[in-house]
């Protein structure tokens, strides 16, 4: 049967023998050292199947691991262990256990070789994770969190009826590569597709994760939608249409990145607009694409934590996130801003940060497929992230306008976890070759750091940034940071919010036009079935007898007829 | 087990259970009334179902690989002497019924006390035994007449049950009238059909019957001898719309008789029909097989979704209960209906599994009753939370009900879904999964009254004693355990499926 532990169910023991220990450092400790053991294990095991069981007369493969899930479950426990490093001072059981369960679920749904453990893991990770939203205990997280869960137990629902559906066309469950046509393998895409936050079924990921606690988010990122890359890749890889899919993801989030104000969402958008490249790498699917997926996966997981860390440590110690009431706090977070900077490098993609040597591979998979346009928008998408994610986060956050705050530096264990992220994050960019080495495919002459790539990355970039310095500085900027947010906005994106709002006004109209309608029909028709079925109503009052023997004879007549005719 | 022996003559004690199976609490019920004591009364009542019970899981053992046991009255062979006989299917509902009858007995002590005058519980058990009988008696019996005498001994002892509920609520009374009504108009249909057959057939021996329409093939008189069966069988098992009885003899009928007539009564007329339907006819007549198609999938599909909506809007718990019972017998219908293996194993395995959710359900709204009065909601408010036990036993049950996965109730859904895609039905399996949908709203609203309303401040309300309690929780407790375990219940009702498919198995000479 197992060969080994199945490293999920490390987590689970974990979170049982947490709740036994008392709360405090111990605890912490436990949470730090299951991710390393976890790791260790997937390191060591090699690849192969390791662990089977008997399902209601299906073969279960609990831990499969090769190219593609290693290098998943590898970066799955290296978040964990940064994300609980960095909620070292957190006490709260929940919270912890939640951590602990919503880890080990992605890493059991990346190590699963068949679907039915793969849903089981799915909906594993929807309903651990919830509770770190929950965690934060306002009225709004409650409803944000119901909201959450929702999509993804949807998502774990069509999975499942996908997954029936697809067993009967094709008699197994066995999670490999499948072809899009059939209607079990589309409703398994949408169910990976509703994870992964494809356009228009992107909102719970905006929504929520800002929602989350401090810790939560960090951790929330990491996770849900790396995992749904993951079964995007093994599942649908060279699936034309996510090409399409992933350069829509990476355009437009940009615009609302650029006017939102809370800097969590704008991550959160950022989030969905790296997921873009990613999707577009698993479309292509030459094994170059794929590495290029896989890579930035890892890479993403990290820079988008710290990222997430850092602006978590100002939320921590401000009580705000909003660029609006933020700025100058580099004065007195200098090492949190260092970190923050390190993120915002390795996330536009700077030569000698992480983002650079990971995204060059998808870029160049793509080029060499020969899509100009694809090529092109993912270019210009690049320059996004610059703006939204690379300028605007650490700007208004740590420069820009004084807002006067003069918090406390962030606390140690926090600027410890961001310390290594941070140090990871240059480690890949500088020295890209360990990371290179466990990708799922073999790499070949891979040497991002050639004369045409760096030069285009820094045109692209030292362009956006004169772009940006050239509007601050000339740009009609008034005093309010709030103001010059949208105002810088205005000055080089003025078509995008007019053409957005006046398209959300036209959606929302006929929305709202459809929900009045579907709101209407639906009471009226409850009000129809009540008058008929209500306890006064025909169906439930009492007949009299005469009726109910008539019924008799209504029903013997026609069972005769029945009968005699056939 | 005798068939090989032409001579055969019972001679040891497992020899003779499928007669005692009926005859000790036929026996015990007169002697209950001659004893006259109320307390002896219900040592009796419990002894005699107690050891049905036994009888049966002994019975269920040794025909559990699909074999059958065949037994003489009398000595006489059969067609001329009355043949019992007993195979999966009738070991499997025989266990069913004398298992529900033997935990309902420790519940009905308590509560008999409380909803029927003193004067009338020595006949209550009797009474009690005589159903009991009547039921085991048409399971048990490979004679066609014998299942007409059976019938009528429980009804007429429902009946009386029934109206027993009247020192309560006198509406007992006409529910219990009504029922007689249709309850005599089914039992006639049905026995006008036992004489066509015998008219053409010249035997009434089940096995013996099979053979001869086998051989004479289809006429108007076995067709019509079939619709007379169907349809007053359809009655006594509350197939829509046949079912105006019920809701009104299980909401007035006193707790404890509803919880035994929920969980058995209908189940033994669903045992007749299939039993009629497959072991006497055969699916390979043409009227058979299109009065199942054009009768039995539109009302069962009916059923599901207008009884459904009824216990979504009623405000009487038990009521409630009593409706989402004519749904779900649907359910158990349409298995049949569909004619392949699986089908018939999920309307048998169902039969089983909402036996037990319906009679924990039951319990659970009797022993809310006795503090409250009533079963109509607002007088249930928050009573999950006084009663915390009681309140678990009806989640788990409910739970069932709906057919979450890990109760038993999803294991009967799961495959009576299998069974609609094996045919190619997809519409009814969505049918079954949409009216799942309604028994969700129906069974969320029983949790919202009993948990998240506040209960009134001067309630008083505790868990029931533990005689009421206990069998409760052990019928809870079943829920979820078949479904995890369903050696026993799936198991056996693939076997009695089998059994039911390969048509008679012929006379035992």
């Amino acid at each position: 049967m197992f060969d080994v532990i199945p490293t999920a169910f490390i987590f689970f023991v974990a979170a049982a023998i947490l709740l036994t220990l008392p709360k405090g450092n111990l605890r912490g400790l436990l949470l730090l050292i299951i991710p390393i053991i976890a790791a260790m294990q997937v390191w060591n095991a090699g690849f192969g199947s390791f662990a089977q069981i008997g399902f209601f007369g299906f073969e279960l493969e609990l831990m499969r691991i090769d190219g593609l899930s290693r290098i998943f479950t590898l970066v799955f426990c290296l978040a964990a262990f940064l994300g609980n490093l960095y909620a070292w001072h957190v006490r709260d059981t929940v919270q912890q256990i939640a951590a602990l369960l919503y880890a080990g679920s992605a890493i059991g749904a990346t190590l699963s070789g068949d679907m039915i453990t793969l849903f089981f893991y799915w909906e594993g990770t929807a309903i651990a994770s919830v509770f770190l939203i929950w965690a934060r205990g306002t009225e709004g997280a409650y409803h944000t969190g119901m909201r959450y869960l929702i999509m993804q137990v949807a998502s774990g629902v069509i999975l499942i009826a996908g997954v029936a559906l697809f067993y009967r066309e094709t008699g197994t469950i066995a999670f490999d590569r499948m072809t899009l046509g059939s209607p079990g393998t589309w409703l398994i895409f949408i169910a990976f597709g509703i994870k992964c936050a494809f356009p228009l079924l992107h909102n719970w990921l905006q929504d929520s994760y800002p929602a989350a606690t401090v810790t939560g988010t960090v951790i929330l990122s990491a996770f849900t939608t790396k995992l749904a890359v993951y079964a995007l890749a093994r599942g649908f890889a060279g699936t034309e249409i996510l090409i399409y899919i992933g350069t829509v993801m990476t355009l437009f989030p940009i615009f609302f990145a650029e006017i939102e104000n809370d800097l969590r969402r704008v991550l959160a958008y950022s989030l969905n607009n790296q997921l873009g490249f990613m999707v577009v790498g698993i479309g292509v699917g030459t094994e170059l694409a794929l590495n290029g997926t896989a890579s930035h996966a890892f890479a993403h997981i990290l820079y988008k934590a710290l990222l997430f860390m850092s602006v978590g440590a100002v939320l921590y110690r401000t009580g705000t996130s909003k660029a609006s009431e933020l700025g100058g706090l580099y004065r007195t977070m200098p090492k949190t801003a260092i970190f923050c900077l390190v993120g915002a490098a390795s996330i536009s993609a700077f030569p000698l940060f992480s983002g650079f040597v990971t995204k060059s591979l998808t870029l160049t998979a793509v080029a060499e497929e020969h899509r100009t346009i694809i090529w092109l928008c993912l270019v210009f998408a690049s320059a996004g992230v610059l703006s939204h994610s690379g300028i605007k986060i650490p700007f208004f956050a740590f420069f820009a306008h004084d807002s006067g705050l003069r918090p406390k530096e962030a606390p140690t264990h926090m600027l410890w976890a961001m310390g290594i992220t941070a140090f990871l994050c240059i480690a890949i960019g500088v020295y890209p070759a360990p990371l290179y080495a466990i990708l799922p495919y073999e790499l070949h002459d891979a040497h991002p750091y050639t004369m045409g790539h760096v030069v285009g990355q820094l045109q692209l970039l030292l362009f956006a940034l004169l772009a940006f310095a050239f509007l601050y500085r000339k740009g009609i900027h008034p005093p309010e940071i709030r103001a010059v947010n949208i105002d810088t906005d205005w000055t080089y994106r003025k078509a995008g919010p007019a053409v957005i709002y006046w398209l959300s006004w036209v959606i929302s109209s006929i929305y709202n036009w459809i929900v009045g309608l579907l709101v209407n029909t639906t009471s009226r028709t409850i009000k129809r079935l009540y008058n008929s079925h209500g306890p006064e109503g025909r169906m439930a009052r009492n007949w009299p007898t005469g009726a109910m023997v008539l019924a008799i004879a209504v029903l013997l007549g026609a069972t005769l007829l029945v009968n005699f005719l056939v | 087990m005798s068939a090989a022996d032409p001579h055969y003559v019972a001679k040891t004690f497992m020899d003779h259970l499928p007669i005692l199976q009926v005859v000790i609490p036929l026996i015990s019920a007169p002697l209950i009334i001659f004893i006259g004591n109320r307390k002896l009364a219900w040592i009796i009542a419990m002894i005699a179902s107690a050891a049905a019970f036994v009888i049966a899981c002994l019975m269920l053992a040794q025909v559990k690989d699909g074999s059958f046991i065949s037994y003489h009255i009398g000595g006489w062979a059969p067609p001329l002497g009355i043949e019992y006989r007993i195979d999966a299917l009738s070991a499997f509902v025989l266990m069913l019924i004398s298992g529900i009858a033997t935990i309902v007995l420790p519940y009905a002590y308590t509560s008999v006390k409380s909803e029927i005058p003193k004067r009338l519980h020595t006949l209550f058990y009797a009474l009690f035994l005589l159903c009991l009988t009547g039921l085991l008696g048409m399971v048990a019996t490979g004679d066609a007449f014998n299942v007409f005498v059976f019938l009528e001994i429980s009804s007429l002892s429902t009946y009386v049950l029934v109206a027993m509920g009247a020192g309560k609520d006198t509406r007992a009374l006409t529910a219990a009238y009504d029922y007689l009504i249709m309850g005599t108009i089914g039992a006639t249909f049905f026995v006008i059909g036992l004489g066509l057959l015998y008219m053409t057939t010249g035997t009434l021996n089940i096995a013996d019957l099979a053979d001869r329409i086998a051989n004479q093939g289809a006429n108007r008189t076995v067709q019509a001898a079939f619709t007379f069966i169907v349809v007053g069988m359809g009655l006594k098992a509350a197939m829509y719309p046949l079912h105006h009885w019920l809701p009104n003899a299980y909401t007035y009928a006193p707790s404890a008789v509803t919880t035994f007539l929920g969980a058995t009564a209908t189940k033994a007329a669903i045992y007749v029909l299939l039993r009629f339907m497959f072991s006497v006819f055969s699916p390979g007549f043409h009227f058979e097989d299109w009065t199942l198609y054009l009768i039995f999938i539109p009302f069962s599909l009916l059923a599901m979704f207008a009884a459904s909506f009824v216990a979504v809007f009623q405000t009487n718990l038990k009521r409630m209960l009593a409706f989402s019972s004519i749904a779900q017998i649907g359910y158990m219908l349409l298995g049949i209906a569909m004619l392949n293996a699986t089908g018939l194993s999920a309307s048998i395995v169902h039969l089983v599994n909402h036996g037990m959710t319906k009679a924990a359900l039951f319990m659970g709204v009797g022993a809310m009753v006795l503090y409250s009065g009533s079963a109509f909601f607002d007088n249930l408010n928050g009573l999950g939370r006084k009663m915390p036990f009681t309140g678990a036993a009806m989640v788990a049950a409910g739970l069932s009900l709906i057919g979450v996965p890990g109760t038993a109730g999803f294991i009967s859904k799961w495959v009576l879904v299998q069974a609609a895609f094996e045919n190619g039905w997809w519409i009814i399996a969505i049918a079954i999964m949409l009216s799942s949908l309604l028994a969700v709203i129906y069974v969320w609203r029983m949790f919202e009254v009993l948990y998240l309303t506040a209960p009134a401040e001067d309630c008083t309300a505790t868990d029931p004693p533990l005689p009421m309690l206990i069998p409760m929780l052990i019928l809870a407790f079943a829920c979820i355990w078949f479904g995890f375990d369903t050696e026993l219940t799936l198991g056996s009702a693939r076997v009695a499926a089998e059994g039911l498919l390969a048509g008679s198995a012929g006379m035992a000479h």
